[in-house]
């Protein structure tokens, strides 16, 4: 088991490594550079004044030599300063430092974000805070909520309630976050009134009125795919020989559920849930722009929007992070869970 | 000048009759689809349930409506009619006599005209492209799966790496306006649509070499058709100027394919490992026949069940991408009609006025739901067998 986890670190450490040189390789594309050089200087510079930024703050280096730096296991120089020739700080608003140092994301240093003015440390985490209240909320409505479709609908398969419930569950899956968002905004915002539209004084203040909307549309993406998932698994659970025994035993049906399926039944939706959190990634940055809520979705749609390199970078190395962890949990429970499963 | 309005009954009864030519149509292949149910194999069966009907219905609906969108739409989906700005549904447009059936959106177009011209778009790039990634993850999908070993492993590993990446990181990363300027799009396209021509070459070439009657004509055919598309897509460059798309569709197609190919890829070498292990495979392993022959013509037509199944709920999840796409505005123009981009729109002003918001919506709702009771009916028939 320990050798498995080990080697399903290296893995992750090696993708992790591709991903980011590959992202690192995107963002730091030639059109991307002018943008990021053009927001960054005055209105109506020349050409020459723009490369001249460029290569002043140091984009100009080679591409491994930055891509090490970052990475933290190249020295990052400072850049020297065109009126004096000192060295002097890359960006004034981060304290970059002056004389070559190591500090890139192995030293716990992130970067500097352009669009902030700030440290992206000092952005990512609060923002990745909030995130994990909304993730919170939407896993403790959505997990209870698709178990229970899924259980009773796979307790008795072909029932008119399975039906029912199994068509529910696919509208579910047809109503991606930002056709949901949409509608609910229309019903419980505009008609009714009973709930607000933006999230944005949910940063103050988290309350029913500014926060259900949000959990809601997250949750109902979710919700028909972990449901079916259950339902199939609870389905061929209430097959198994052993349940038929207990059926003729003379237990009622309830307890034959409850104590004899479940168990069996929940182990295939914990790997679905666990697997859910890369969708719930996209769906988590539409609500944060739909209903403005300042978390890690918006974080990375404002970075993205700004060409603010480092900041994306950040964003990217916690989704793809969160991406293979959530995998790796979700191997290793399901080994943990089921005892007829053992690793080699 | 005051916008005169018709009432709601009459705004149904416009809207339906709007309609009229797919409503010909449905009653047309639905009635024969009934007749014949019997000799359509697979596609017969789907008439045995309600929830069939509902969904080859509701797909149906979406295509004729692309088919005869320029019939049904009063409007031109980018024209602008100043006094009809923001104007609620059933306000008739004074100069034609014409009614905005649903209402107006900020720019003063039509929103019904928009709604059906967007199911175009819709109906053109998500089944290519789910076409496409369909033809990469099989091509890659197969060797992966009946070899294992090396292949197995850097495939999968690839594989692994794209599909752990957020859909929406990658979409920002590759739909850029920026990017269009560098090779990576037109190189990505370059290698992707390679795949389907490979894919026909090999299919054709282990079947028919012994036969030189028949293999020439199918892979000059392959080729030459292939070829044609392929410099028309990749290069723009088409002699005939038919084969023809605008480099940020391409952008968008090729984002795309790349996303989904990795899980037809994961499907794929799944079902590929457990049919290799049938007799029949073995059979033709004892017969001498090539890994590809076996590859492409066993292990393949027993795999396309859940092949066929899981291309029904991809055209619906590559439907969402392209939603999210509009919704983020990225690769569509900004006026495009598509319903993700006017979702985006009327998003916004939602607070005031909620009318351009729903047809989108709803549209785009219905056919990924149409799609998806689809598939779960061609799965519960496909069980039965």
């Amino acid at each position: 088991m320990l050798s498995f986890v080990i080697r399903r670190l290296g893995t992750m450490a090696l993708t992790m490594l591709c991903l980011t040189m590959i992202v690192f390789f995107l963002i730091n594309l030639e059109p991307n550079l002018k943008k990021l050089a053009i927001s960054q200087t005055e209105m109506h510079t020349s050409a020459e004044q723009l490369e001249g930024w460029l290569a002043n703050h140091g984009y100009r280096q080679n591409f491994f030599v930055r891509y090490g730096q970052w990475l933290g296991v190249l020295p990052k120089q400072p850049v020297t300063d065109p009126t004096t020739g000192k060295p002097a700080q890359r960006f004034t608003f981060c304290n970059d430092p002056v004389v070559p140092t190591f500090s890139g994301v192995l030293e716990g240093d992130f970067g500097c974000s352009t669009k902030f003015k700030a440290t992206v440390a000092s952005k990512l985490f609060p923002a990745l805070g909030a995130t994990g209240i909304l993730m919170f909320w939407v896993l403790a409505v959505m997990v209870p909520i698709s178990l229970l479709i899924g259980i009773l609908a796979g307790m008795r398969e072909g029932s008119r309630t399975d039906r029912v419930l199994s068509v529910a569950s696919i509208a579910s899956t047809a109503t991606p976050e930002y056709v949901s968002g949409v509608i609910f905004t229309v019903i419980f915002a505009s008609w009714l009134g009973w709930l607000n539209g933006s999230a944005a004084s949910a940063s103050q203040g988290i309350t029913f009125y500014n926060f259900t909307l949000p959990v809601m549309t997250l949750a109902i993406y979710g919700i028909g795919y972990i449901a079916r998932m259950t339902r199939a698994s609870m389905v061929e659970v209430m097959t198994q020989q052993y349940i038929r025994t207990a059926r003729l035993k003379g237990l009622s049906f309830g307890s034959v559920v409850v104590k004899h399926a479940l168990r069996n039944a929940l182990i295939a939706p914990f790997t679905v849930i666990m697997l859910q959190f890369p969708w719930l990634l996209t769906g988590v940055v539409i609500v944060e722009v739909m209903f403005r809520y300042q978390g890690f979705g918006y974080t990375l749609v404002e970075a993205a929007g700004n060409n603010d390199i480092d900041l994306l970078l950040g964003c990217s190395l916690v989704s793809v992070f969160i991406v293979l962890i959530t995998q790796l949990i979700s191997d290793v429970g399901y080994a943990f869970l089921n005892p007829r499963i053992r690793v080699q | 000048m005051q916008v005169e309005y018709i009432s709601a009954v009459n705004v149904v009864l416009g809207v339906l009759s709007r309609f009229w030519p797919v409503w010909i149509a449905l009653v047309i292949v639905m009635g024969a689809s009934f007749a014949y149910k019997k000799k359509l194999a697979l596609y017969g069966q789907l008439f045995d349930s309600g929830v069939g009907i509902v969904g080859v219905g509701i797909c149906l609906f979406w295509l004729f409506t692309a088919i005869f969108a320029a019939t049904i739409s009063p409007f031109d989906p980018l024209a602008q009619v100043p006094i009809m700005k923001d104007v609620l549904p059933g306000g008739i447009e004074p100069q034609s006599g014409l009614v905005y059936l649903f209402g107006g959106d900020k720019l003063a177009r039509d929103v019904f005209s928009r709604m059906v011209y967007g199911s175009q778009i819709v109906l053109i790039i998500a089944p290519a492209a789910t076409g496409f990634a369909l033809m990469v993850g099989i091509t890659l999908g197969l060797p992966a799966g009946y070899y294992g070993g090396k292949i197995d492993t850097v495939l999968s590993f690839l594989a692994n790496l794209v599909l752990a990446f957020p859909v929406i990181l990658l979409f920002y990363l590759l739909v850029t306006p920026g990017i269009m300027d560098t090779p990576i799009p037109y190189a990505l396209a370059g290698v992707f649509f390679l795949f389907p021509i490979i894919f026909f070459s090999v299919l054709f070439w282990t079947r028919y070499k012994n036969r030189p009657d028949r293999i020439y004509i199918l892979l000059g055919l392959t080729l030459v058709i292939g070829g044609w598309i392929y410099v028309g897509l990749v290069f723009d460059r088409d002699p005939l100027h038919i084969v023809h798309i605008d480099p940020n569709q391409l952008n968008i197609f090729v984002a795309v394919v790349f996303a989904s190919s990795p899980g037809v890829f994961r499907i794929v070498r799944g079902l590929v490992m457990d049919i290799k292990t049938r007799d029949y495979v073995a059979a033709a392993q004892t017969r001498g026949e090539s890994p590809w022959y076996i590859m492409l013509w066993e292990i393949l037509p027993n795999a396309r069940g859940p092949l066929i199944v899981d291309a029904c709920l991809r055209i619906g999840y590559t439907t969402i991408l392209l939603g999210t796409l509009g919704y983020f505005g990225l690769g569509l123009a900004p006026e495009s009609p598509d319903w993700g981009t006017a979702i985006k729109d009327a998003s916004r002003l939602l607070r005031s006025f909620i009318h351009p918001a729903l047809p989108p919506t709803i549209a785009l709702m219905s056919f990924v739901l149409g799609l998806n009771l689809l598939a779960d009916s061609l799965r519960e028939q496909s069980m039965k067998d």
